[in-house]
């Protein structure tokens, strides 16, 4: 008896967890299938479901282009920060040499740095690069904070490398460029994998920088077109569509996390506990 | 055979730097540089209309800093919100990363379900629980007044008392599944040996938890809690989106930001971001210190 | 619907390539507005052989000038012509041409003055008036009717009205209904609503046109002191988080009697999903007593032209085209916008489209400027000192005189004692 009501308890509290992870997402999805008065009423389910809000999302605005836009941004920061991070990570994970500790501090640091403390700075250097209104000076942005969260985290995997593999390599005479591309890469795929898609996700939710660096609505990523989007007149806020638009990039996150969950939860692991 | 040893070493050591080189290099034109420019700022009167006619002032902008009660209003409400969410982050944490690491069918949905709320972008959960706690509309006060928790629909996002509160809910909501995460990973690579030995020794689950659970978990845990609150203190769209600069909730970096950009302040608002990168780097430390965490392990075992 | 690219190009028909140039424009960002400019802005490049770019910036204000002072403070070209909110010019103007000596006196003579007084900092005259706007007090002429009610003349009449049908139309059902509501959230739509309730009490303009602080009057205490009485009695206490949009959404789902809004949601109310749909009057805000008077807050937008144009004489042809009286009147007549130039509120089209622009015309023509121009670019900082007061008070945070106390010493303090 006691144990079938310690059963129930649990099962209780699984679907309070539940409920209270994913309600918000379907309320979301409801309001995004409710148009005009309907919204204004807190129905669970809209009466007579309509789409006019995602369609009106992407006739009203490039919302097309600024999912692309996000894709690329997101892409490129990825892509340069996995470069860099790597050669770095070699170097911090694999060398003894003076100093290093202190870089390792000094990386951690510049993952502590409010980004309204950059903003101003970071302006005038997109400015004078020319880089402004250009995704690619978001993405040279975004590598303050996906580029020291890369290293650190690549560092911890390169740490754990059997020290054999290099040794056998360096007795062969070969240096630590190919050190680096022939022996570890090939092991750091699954590494790097989460990792990168740690980037992407930080990216792709960017907000402060990609509303202060681009200026047109076709160089916007998506949280800042969602965060503009407006009605007919300028103080009309449509929620339907705010929330059709947020249902929309929402979606592939979900699938990338539903499809890389395990890898997720060890490059988490990875980056905080073995820090 | 020793000399050819030592230059090895070195060749690596030089290597090691050439490699470090476009790291250090990017870290320093991207972060370095606009930072030294926002310290820089601090002590001047710059104002972002006319920044060429600026003048060096000193730890002016700082004295002015330390006498503003709004700035303190500000600092305030960080601490609390960086305070209370972690702590109930944490909690709530534990508890759903114990009961994800029971055995039982549908664990991976689970996980996955949990993972929704973190992969949200920011901007989007906001706009999302603005809508669900409208005082007229929203479905949180629809749902509490129909199991007659409260008597009339009640202003959440408004009211002095409450505004904090939902901020803190919302950011609750969002990371605390990033919390059970990493305490889940934690908890999966202890040994079971330990506790089917607890059991031989009578020790009851709470005991269990208190006695192995918890102090085996602990240092990932610590440093779970520090990346997250540099992330809590650092918070500024949860606020700007929910509340606007209502004081009520303005936060260091929407105090910074509202000096720096819509006043135009530039000297003053690069003081109020240096005094948040300050405040930051503080915690930081007494974190490290206090919560033994072993940072940067030995390399290459 | 209109379709919404960013950056739209005007070809331009048959001109020799050498002789173009392009000016790009920053007016509106969405719906009607953006059509109506975009239209306009299209018609000048064809008739004078140029092109025009239309840069879409964010439809929301406080986003949309931290990017003009941005944009600017880095002295860049990438917008010519741009669109001002009616509080901007002192804060913009030392990166804006001044217009005077391209204007002649007769295209100034018809313009509201007030506006012209508006956009002049330091002599210059860095803006021209484009559209204007005033605060309004939307009424439920059925609710009124059915409770045997006037149309309040003063805040005290609108409370006693608005408490006596709020009563009777709970107790027969509609729990959901409230008296009042208007824009209380902490942000620039408080400083507009609170202005007028100070103005119509006669107690300043926050900061006057001398530089003296009029915060701390009796005529101040008595507005804001009123108005935290309605709060949580006729008007829910939401209204504290409450923007333009929020407020409308309150009325126009049937469950307030009187709000304060901008001309913008008449159309609104009247659209086809609308439930007060031909059910609602406009009216002017009330008196503060049997002594005060009629206040409404100016609003509106200007179109200035950027000092970094490397095209100033054809970003100012395009000023003076989209601000000229026949174009006014097409915005007028199909997007409702409120002309600057008096003789339009006597044109028969004009009010066959509008019929409240002639009603009204005097609240548009007298409407109460904020302090932006006295106060210059510290105008922000003053606003925000307001609208924070206001709302502690509002939100029973702090009591009436401790409040304006500490408001009059801040503003003091951020004026230098007047000297601004």
């Amino acid at each position: 008896m006691k144990r079938i009501l310690g059963r129930a308890a649990f099962f209780l509290l699984v679907l309070a967890i539940v409920a209270y992870t994913v309600f918000p997402f379907y309320w979301a999805i409801v309001s995004s299938l409710k148009g005009g008065a309907a919204l204004f009423s807190a129905d669970a389910w809209p009466s007579a479901p309509e789409w006019s809000n995602y369609t009106a999302v992407f006739q009203e605005q490039p919302f097309g282009r600024n999912i692309l836009n996000s894709v690329i941004v997101a892409g490129s920061v990825v892509a340069l920060s996995l470069c860099l991070g790597v050669t770095a990570a070699y170097a911090l994970g694999r060398v003894a040499f003076r100093g290093r500790k202190a870089l390792l501090l000094v990386i951690l640091g510049v993952s502590m740095f409010p980004q309204v403390a950059v903003l101003s700075g970071l302006f005038e250097l997109i400015r004078v690069l020319g880089l402004y209104n250009n995704l690619f000076g978001l993405t040279l942005s975004y590598l303050i904070f996906t580029l020291p969260f890369t290293v650190w985290v690549l560092t911890t995997y390169m740490r754990e490398m059997p020290v054999e593999l290099e040794e056998a390599a360096m007795m062969d005479g070969a240096g630590p460029f190919v050190v680096l591309t022939r022996i570890f890469l090939p092991l750091m795929g699954p590494a790097m994998a989460t990792t990168g898609l740690l980037a992407f996700i930080a990216a792709w939710n960017e907000f402060l920088f990609a509303l202060t660096f681009t200026l047109t609505d076709e160089m916007r990523t998506v949280p800042v077109a969602i965060a503009l989007i407006s009605g007919s007149s300028s103080f009309e806020l449509p929620w339907g569509r705010i929330m059709a638009a947020s249902v929309i990039v929402t979606v592939p996150l979900i699938v990338l996390v539903l499809v890389f969950q395990r890898r997720i939860v060890s490059g988490l692991t990875a980056g905080a506990v073995k820090g | 055979m020793v000399e050819q040893v030592g230059t090895i070493a070195q060749q690596r050591r030089r290597s090691a730097w050439l490699f470090l080189l476009p790291v250090l290099l990017t870290i320093a034109a991207v972060a370095g540089w606009p930072l030294a420019r926002t310290i820089w700022f601090s002590l001047t009167d710059a104002r972002l209309d006319d920044m060429a006619a600026t003048s060096f002032i000193g730890l002016e902008n700082y004295l002015f800093l330390a006498r503003d009660p709004e700035w303190w209003v500000a600092v305030r409400n960080t601490l609390v919100f960086a305070g209370v969410s972690v702590t109930l982050e944490t909690l709530l944490g534990i508890i759903i990363a114990l009961v994800l690491n029971a055995r039982m069918r549908g664990r991976g949905v689970l996980r996955a379900a949990m993972l929704i709320p973190w992969a949200i972008p920011t901007v989007v959960s906001a706009q999302m629980w603005g809508w669900m706690l409208h005082d007229q509309y929203g479905v949180i006060n629809e749902m509490l007044l129909s199991i007659g928790l409260i008597a009339e629909p009640r202003a959440w996002t408004a009211n002095y008392s409450t505004a904090l509160a939902a901020v803190i809910a919302v950011d609750v909501w969002k990371t605390t599944p990033f919390m059970a995460l990493l305490t889940l990973a934690a908890l999966q690579l202890l040994p079971n040996e330990l506790y089917e030995a607890a059991e031989i020794d009578g020790l009851g689950p709470v005991g269990q938890f208190f006695r192995i659970t918890l102090p085996l978990i602990w240092p990932a845990l610590m440093v779970a809690i520090i990346f997250r609150t540099l992330d809590a203190l650092r918070v500024f769209d949860l606020m700007y989106v929910l509340t606007g600069n209502s004081r009520a909730t303005a936060s260091m970096s929407v105090y910074a930001r509202q000096q720096l950009v819509d006043f135009q302040d530039v000297g003053y608002g690069s003081a109020a971001a240096t005094g948040l990168f300050l405040v930051i780097a503080v915690v930081t430390a007494l974190f490290i210190t206090f919560g033994r965490v072993r940072l940067g392990a030995e390399p290459g075992r | 619907m209109v379709r919404l690219v960013a950056v739209l190009v005007a070809l331009a028909l048959g001109t020799p390539a050498s002789a173009q140039v392009t000016v790009a424009i920053s007016c509106g960002a969405v719906g009607v507005e953006f059509q109506l400019c975009r239209e306009g802005a299209e018609t000048w490049a064809r008739e004078t052989g140029n092109r025009v770019e239309l840069v879409s910036t964010p439809a929301g204000s406080t986003q949309r000038l931290a990017l003009y002072q941005q944009l600017l403070s880095a002295g860049s070209a990438d917008i010519d012509v741009l669109q001002l909110d009616v509080v901007w010019p002192g804060i913009l103007a030392r990166n804006l041409l001044d217009l005077s000596e391209h204007v002649e006196a007769a295209e100034l003579a018809p313009v509201f003055p007030a506006l012209v007084q508006n956009n002049t900092v330091d002599g210059a005259l860095v803006a021209l008036p484009w559209f204007t706007n005033a605060g309004v007090l939307y009424f439920r002429r059925d609710l009124l009717e059915k409770h045997g009610h006037a149309v309040p003349e003063t805040w005290a009449e609108l409370t006693e009205t608005a408490t006596r049908i709020m009563q009777a139309e709970r107790a027969a059902g509609a729990d959901r209904m409230w008296g009042f509501v208007f824009q209380g959230r902490a942000y620039e739509g408080l400083t507009v609503n609170a202005l007028e309730w100070l103005h119509s009490h006669g107690g300043g303009r926050i900061v006057d046109p001398d530089g003296s602080v009029t915060v701390n009057t009796p005529h101040a205490i008595a507005a804001i002191r009123q108005a935290a009485g309605w709060v949580g009695r006729i008007t829910p206490r939401g209204v504290l988080n409450y923007a333009e949009e929020d407020a409308r959404g309150v009325f126009q789902s049937g469950n307030a009697v009187f709000m304060r809004n901008w001309p913008y949601a008449w159309p609104l109310m009247n659209a086809e999903d609308s439930a007060v749909r031909g059910r609602v009057g406009v009216a002017l805000l009330p008196k503060g007593g049997p002594d005060g008077q009629h206040s409404a807050t100016l609003g509106g937008e200007q179109l200035a032209v950027s000092r970094h144009s490397r095209n100033p004489e054809q970003a100012i042809s395009l000023v003076r085209y989209l601000t000229s009286a026949a174009e006014q009147k097409r915005r007028a007549i199909i997007g409702g916008f409120n002309p600057t130039l008096r003789p339009l509120y006597q044109d028969a089209e004009v009010l066959a489209a509008n019929p409240f622009f002639g009603e009204l015309y005097d609240t548009f023509l007298n409407a109460v400027p904020r302090p932006s121009a006295v106060t210059g670019r510290r105008y922000n900082q003053v606003s925000a000192e307001f609208w924070n007061a206001v709302h502690a008070v509002l939100a029973g945070q702090m009591a009436v005189e401790p409040a304006l106390d500490r408001l009059e010493r801040n503003l003091a303090r951020i004026g230098r004692d007047g000297r601004w």
